[in-house]
């Protein structure tokens, strides 16, 4: 901050997010940083790799366009981030707390460790006392202060009358070291400080790994947030544009909407008349036509021509709204989910209580004094705790995820991959997911070779996303642009320029062929020489994909807002059965009609259409293409043209719940050899410490063999 | 005895000091862009590093 204030005294910087997807190696971040400094209102930039995000500090007078114009000059794409709702769970640990917690007791852990194993070698008598006292001196505000995550939790549970893992672990803490006080003041020959805090320090390390994940999935998920429509062009009264955010929009204003933006409000077309793409909202692959007088909503896109649009409504009023709504209602469900781990928790704590209890009672009856019966009742509260059982879910799960971010799929949370191992059902939309979502064209193969470059020359310099489509297309050929001049554009109808002294156009096709389908058309001379056409195509790896859900035991089935004429093909290239023409309360039922009938449904799409289908799926998958409403409703996003992500994660998330059972277990199995011998009063502080950073150890072990499991 | 009287408060204070660092380390962000960090290593030193401050 220091330097910022030095470099610019007199003026307010304003401080701004911005994601940028394309950030790929050590050559883009400095780029970037050192790009973009270059103008003199950006006072300073840092590109933060892991999450993709750079943080702009700038002078008030940048606006938007300017700052996004910077990193276009410089060849990325940039979206701004707004102030998101920061965490839904404020009383939740965050990672930095537990990573502080973590490093707090690892270090007292290693501490206590050294002065107990002198006191296990042999020491007695004063130097004894000496080395419990000093380890009472590093535990006691060790456990005060890594311990809070579990005592607040456990306290939250017990106010509202039930109880969870935390309860047993406060209290085995709590209680250990009361005890080992006690014994140190009496000169007693044993104190559990060291298992106290190792105990805290392995049950630290599994929250803080599952709250890793969680941040490490929210951040991949707001870089990919796209914000769309975050503001718009507004006419001025006296015919002057400015840039005005999303929010800030009135009904009223008039936009101008210029090719291939999305619209940030709905409203009415009061000058112009364009195609608008709805795939979106409505799931309809067709752009429909839009002229004067015609209502246009929030987050589709203006395809050919820019438009004058007076806003009707804005922010929460608009048709997104009433999605909005329904998704409230439809994730209710899948909050009533419980987690493997809480579930284990249920049935562990009461038997944990309840053997303590009985110990402490079987050896007060069988002649043992209050104080040793105490002393064993502790030692089976302490190795009982469940320490692996608390590295058992997290450990795993963190694996799983990394995994496959690798393969770029983004798990939001644990409980994601849980939801996810249990799916027998996908209902999958058509638009966007089973296809690709944009223009492809579709018969390349007959454009003769030498009109390609004069193609691909002409549709390098328009905006128009057909043209986009076509760039994209030509140059994955290898084709190299011809050289063109006097470039022309006059939006609505194409490009015009200057090959070989030809006046050459690429264009809307004006022949009688030209219907509603997406088309361009090549003319050299006047003449028309070649008609691109465009189809939103099936993702490559569609039939694989299926035939690999099936063979996984999972049936699939199409559900699509799309014309039936539209999905038919589809489906019966992929032979799936398919519902067509939904809205989104017609998906909604379709899902919980599978629900009601003891399906598990995996929901996977992409429009706003489909978010509350997604909300309300017993687990559900968006492509990083989707809108941000699908984007953030959905528990897994994944990234690239391919569907086959798909399948790999419900395999990893099966995989991953074997090796969670497997990880049970592991520690219910030490459990049953421990918990005799703690019985018998034959656990002493040593034979605690190596049980439980053994079985943690093996617990961890076995989770890392998910790593390779995807090859 | 006298040996441990010296020797295990250095030892508590030099563990102290690494807790001390980690500590400080965490609140500066050192670890909030892992990724990003083993890439900068590449990176050409800039013309004017007191700009790339955040």
């Amino acid at each position: 901050m220091n330097v910022m204030t030095r470099l610019a005294p007199d003026t307010a910087l304003i401080e701004r997010d911005f994601a940028v997807p394309d950030i790929r190696c050590a050559g883009c971040i400095s780029k970037l940083e050192q790009g973009l400094v270059r103008d003199a209102r950006i006072r300073s930039a840092r590109v933060n790799f892991t999450e993709k995000r750079v943080h702009l500090a700038h002078t008030a007078d940048a606006e938007m366009p300017d700052l996004l114009g910077a990193f276009t000059s410089l060849g990325f794409e940039a979206h701004p981030i707004g102030e998101g709702p920061k965490d839904v769970d404020g009383e939740a640990a965050t990672s930095k707390e537990l990573v502080r917690a973590v490093a707090v007791s690892g270090f007292a852990m290693m501490n206590i460790m050294l002065l107990s194993v002198s006191v296990w070698s042999g020491a007695t008598g004063v130097t004894r006392d000496l080395f419990h006292w000093l380890s009472a001196l590093i535990a006691l505000p060790t456990i005060a202060y890594a311990g809070r995550p579990f005592f607040r939790s456990a306290w939250r549970a017990l106010k509202h009358g039930h109880t969870n893992m935390d309860v047993p672990i406060s209290i085995g803490v709590t209680l250990a070291t009361a005890l080992s006080l006690y014994e140190t003041a009496t000169h007693g020959a044993h104190a559990y400080f060291d298992s106290a805090v190792m105990l805290l320090f392995f049950l630290l390390c599994g929250r803080w790994l599952d709250s890793v994940m969680r941040d490490r999935a929210r951040g991949g998920v707001t870089a990919l947030l796209r914000n769309m429509g975050t503001g718009a062009m507004v006419v001025g009264p006296d015919g002057s544009t400015h840039w005005t955010d999303a929010t800030a929009l009135q009904p009223g204003m008039v936009m101008l909407v210029a090719a291939g933006e999305r619209l940030a409000a709905d409203g009415v077309i009061v000058q112009g008349s364009t195609r608008i793409d709805l795939s979106l909202l409505t799931g309809e692959s067709a752009p429909q036509e839009a002229a004067l007088d015609d209502v246009v909503h929030a987050g589709t896109l203006n395809i050919d021509a820019p438009v004058r649009v007076r806003v009707t409504a804005a922010g929460t009023d608009t048709a997104i709204a009433d999605i909005a709504r329904l998704m409230g209602e439809a994730s209710q469900g899948k909050s009533r989910y419980v987690r493997i781990a809480d579930r284990a928790a249920r049935l562990y704590a009461p038997a944990v209580h309840g053997l303590a209890l009985t110990a402490f009672a079987g050896w007060m009856v069988a002649g043992a004094g209050w104080h040793e019966a105490l002393l064993i009742a502790v030692a089976v509260l302490i190795i009982t705790c469940p320490c692996a059982l608390g590295l058992a879910v997290p450990a795993a799960q963190i694996v799983a995820a990394g995994a496959l971010m690798k393969r770029g799929v983004l798990i939001k949370d644990g409980s994601a991959l849980e939801r996810m191992a249990e799916i027998d059902r996908a209902l999958i939309d058509k638009t966007g997911t089973l296809t690709l979502g944009r223009p492809v064209a579709s018969n390349l193969a007959e454009i003769a070779a030498e009109h390609r470059p004069v193609l691909l020359a002409l549709a390098q310099m328009s905006r128009h996303p057909l043209s986009a489509a076509l760039t994209r297309d030509l140059t994955a050929q290898g084709v190299h642009a011809a050289q063109i001049d006097e470039v022309q554009e006059t939006p609505g109808f194409g490009v015009a320029a200057l090959w070989q002294g030809q006046p050459v156009t690429l264009g809307r096709p004006q022949g009688p062929e030209a219907g509603s389908e997406l088309a361009s058309e090549l003319s050299i001379d006047g003449h028309p020489v070649a008609l691109v056409r465009f189809a939103d195509a099936l993702r490559p790896d569609t039939v694989e994909a299926i035939t690999a859900l099936r063979a996984e035991g999972v049936d699939a089935m199409i559900l699509s807002g799309d014309r039936t004429e539209a999905v038919a093909p589809v489906a019966r290239t992929l032979g799936l059965t398919a519902m067509t023409g939904l809205s989104p309360q017609d998906k909604l039922a379709a899902i919980a009609r599978s629900s009601g009938a003891g399906h598990k449904v995996l929901m996977i799409g992409d429009g706003l259409n489909d978010g509350p289908a997604l909300a309300a799926g017993h687990a559900s998958m968006a492509p990083g293409s989707a809108s941000d409403v699908g984007k953030n409703a959905s528990d897994c996003i994944f990234m690239g043209d391919r569907l086959m992500p798909v399948v790999d994660t419900i395999r990893m998330a099966r995989r991953t719940q074997a090796i969670v059972r497997q990880n049970f277990a592991l520690a219910i199995g030490y459990n049953v050899i421990a918990v005799p011998l703690a019985f018998a009063g034959l656990v002493t502080p040593l034979v605690a410490a190596i049980a439980m950073s053994g079985s943690s150890l093996i617990v961890v072990g076995n989770a890392l063999r998910l790593k390779g499991s995807l090859k | 005895m006298n040996g441990l009287l010296l020797l295990i408060p250095i030892a508590l204070c030099l563990g102290l000091l690494g807790l001390g660092a980690f500590f400080w380390s965490v609140q500066g962000g050192q670890y909030e862009d892992m990724d990003g960090a083993a890439l900068r290593i590449l990176v050409e030193d800039e013309a004017d590093r007191s700009r790339m401050q955040p």
